[in-house]
């Protein structure tokens, strides 16, 4: 059973927080801005060190398990992540080698035309826009295998038919027993008794 | 016994606990420190004999040589330092680390100087590139790199972490470099008057500088202690016992 | 492990290819500044053969040590660096990719132009071999050890002359046994010494540097 636990005490920004998540369950980090949801989501992925306190994935502290753990994390930040002298396609492919499982050139393009973004894949990512570049990103969530999502604004500068696409991917990914984690500003909807609130800041 | 409970001097790894200990130590090596600087500077320039090669000029090793030890010797115990903050996320450790190095660059400063006014009337001209000398510089700039990286930084975690790799990485470069720099001297220097060659060093001689040597870490270690206070004060400023303490002073 | 090093380097070299006019730079650099020695100092044959050494490896060490701060610094603002570092692989391992990418790409270039320069200071036949063969085992080592001043001072403001404090007085040992290699075949003695040491030196930095790079990485990313 996948399981995330997390106890962590941060004086400058939140201090004594506890929570577990579940399989096939979300948690939504809510806040006012600088209230700590990206520091929190950071703290998650390991990224950054808690001031004190640790977070387990599957009853083992993160620190231990190191790549064990990072293989099993989809981190998607506010920076895309992206190569902007290099097409989507070598971007995806690069980040498929770097996390431990090997695309095929058709995967990802049926990745990329589920996001809208058809005819552009041989070219490099810094000729599109701000949306098309997010969405590119966002194509790894259709590409990917880790179990835990941890997404940090994933809607943003999505049009309707995109932020559709991402709750449906959401919805099949818990459906398989994945967790998300994820901070929004934007209601987004989901079956209830699937999502769990974390309200941080005030 | 409560000097042989671990506990007993766990609690000094506490800057809360420490800064008063601190404050009660400073005075006493500060003391220590006045009485065998005039000790020293007494038997350095008025009991040691004249040089027969040097005359009167060579009394300003009683400085520099002192100097040298505790600038390299200071170096390391900051190294240690950093390398326990690092290891053990202490914050005490990386605070004695940050009040140490203003002091070893202090030292490194007065003994290339204090070497310059040897060598003009030694040698002729105010700097050579004798090993001992080429390697104050560095260390000086490894000193310098080390505060300009912590100045540089605003996050003080990360600040701290970052100068603890800088000192590990210098520490391990240290003998490297110096080993280097000797052999390049030897190199080309040829025949150079090193100041520890003096073929015999008379009694007197030996005990100024050892006196001198422990004049300048008793002042090291004050200066150090002093330092640290005003850094736990600035890094703890919200935790509750300096906000009381501040209120207190008022 | 291996498959994502090749990955990593492959696309480092590929970003490279696309937009050269970094490695152009480097490489102008070096030449710039060899050229300016005898601008600033005269001339005469036997001055610059006597200096020749000195400065082309000084020269080096400066190209080098500007080529550094963008070893890491577009991916740290696109976020790139971020994935790297949360990647199903040692980082360690990832970054000894980017660093052998940045040298073949900043590195390598210096190396095979060096005997161009080293002609025009005077130098000929073994002189000019033994430059090559102590710029080859020495500027991967300056690229490892200023990996780990590029990951410290990542983001920084004032970054590239704080990245120089901090590398340069690390460079001294490389300066001193590749411009003595130099010099000692010049003045018709062995250089092996110096060599063998600059070999010893370039194993130790690749068994430590890229762990150093690596956790001075994770610690500006904190």
């Amino acid at each position: 059973m996948n399981e995330l636990t997390c106890f962590r005490g941060d004086r400058r920004l939140f201090a004594g927080l506890g929570f577990a998540v579940e399989a096939g369950q979300v948690l939504h980090v809510s806040g006012p801005n600088g209230a700590g949801k990206t520091t929190l989501l950071r703290i998650l992925c390991g990224l950054t060190l808690p001031e004190s306190g640790e977070v387990r994935w599957r009853g083992q502290p993160i620190g231990e398990l190191k790549e064990e753990y990072a293989r099993e994390v989809l981190y998607l930040g506010h920076l895309n992540g992206l190569k902007a002298e290099l097409t989507p396609v070598e971007n995806l492919m690069a980040w498929a080698a770097l996390h431990g499982f090997e695309l095929d050139e058709d995967a990802i393009l049926d990745a990329l035309a589920a996001m809208a973004l058809r005819g552009i894949d041989d070219l490099p990512v810094k000729v599109l826009s701000q949306g098309q570049k997010r969405r590119v990103a966002l194509a790894r969530l259709l590409l990917g295998r880790q179990p835990l999502w941890i997404l940090d604004e994933p809607f943003v500068a999505l049009d309707r038919h995109a932020v559709g696409v991402l709750e449906r991917a959401i919805e099949t990914h818990l459906d398989g027993g994945g967790l998300v984690v994820l901070t929004t500003h934007q209601a987004f909807t989901l079956a209830a008794g699937r999502l769990c609130e974390l309200a941080l800041g005030g | 016994m409560r000097l042989f409970s671990k506990d007993f001097w766990f609690q000094f790894a506490s800057p809360k606990t420490f800064y008063p200990f601190a404050g009660k130590l400073i005075p006493w090596f500060a003391g220590v420190a006045a009485v065998l600087t005039l000790v020293g500077l007494y038997i350095g320039f008025f009991v040691a004999p004249v040089d027969y090669q040097q005359g009167n000029s060579y009394r300003v090793m009683f400085i520099h040589v002192p100097a040298a030890w505790m600038s390299m010797f200071i170096y390391v115990v900051m190294c240690a330092y950093a390398a326990l903050g690092l290891v053990l996320n202490t914050r005490l450790s990386d605070m004695m680390a940050a009040a140490l190095a203003p002091t070893g660059a202090m030292f490194t400063f007065v003994a290339l100087w204090t070497g310059a006014l040897w060598g003009r009337p030694t040698w002729g001209t105010y700097w050579v590139w004798d090993a001992r000398l080429t390697s104050e510089l560095i260390l000086l700039f490894l000193y310098l790199g080390y505060m300009a990286l912590r100045s540089a930084i605003d996050d003080p975690r990360r600040a701290s972490r970052a100068s603890g790799l800088l000192a590990l990485v210098g520490v391990i470069n240290v003998p490297i470099i110096y080993f280097s720099v000797k052999w390049w001297n030897t190199l080309h220097q040829g025949a150079s008057v090193s100041l520890t060659s003096a073929p015999t060093m008379a009694k007197t001689m030996f005990a100024a500088m050892i006196v001198m040597t422990f004049a300048f870490w008793a002042y090291a270690i004050a200066v150090a202690l002093y330092r640290v206070r005003l850094i736990i004060l600035e890094r703890e400023r919200h935790a509750r016992w300096v906000v009381e303490l501040a209120e207190r002073e008022r | 492990m291996w498959v994502a090093f090749k990955w990593v380097l492959k696309r480092d070299l590929m970003l490279a290819v696309r937009g050269p006019s970094e490695v152009l730079t480097t490489l102008m650099f070096f030449i710039i500044v060899v050229s300016l020695f005898p601008l600033g100092v005269g001339p005469e044959r036997e001055t610059l053969m006597e200096i020749a050494s000195g400065v082309v490896w000084v020269a080096a060490l400066l190209a080098s040590m500007l080529s550094l701060g963008r070893l890491f610094s577009s991916d740290y603002e696109d976020g790139s660096l971020e994935q790297l570092v949360l990647a199903a692989h040692p980082l360690p391992v990832l970054v000894l990719g980017k660093i052998v990418a940045h040298w073949l790409v900043s590195g390598l270039p210096l190396v095979l132009v060096s005997p161009v320069l080293g002609l025009q200071l005077g130098l000929d036949g073994e002189t000019l071999a033994v430059l090559i063969l102590s710029l080859l085992l020495g500027t991967p080592v300056l690229s490892l050890i200023g990996a780990v001043g590029a990951g410290l001072t990542l983001g920084l403001r004032g970054g590239g002359v704080l990245l120089s404090l901090l590398v340069l007085p690390l460079y001294i040992p490389v300066l001193v046994f590749g411009a003595g290699a130099v010099e000692a075949v010049r003045s018709g003695l062995e250089a092996q010494a110096h060599l063998s040491l600059l070999g010893a030196f370039l194993v130790l930095s690749v068994m430590l540097a890229p762990w150093a790079a690596a956790s001075a990485l994770r610690i500006s990313l904190d």
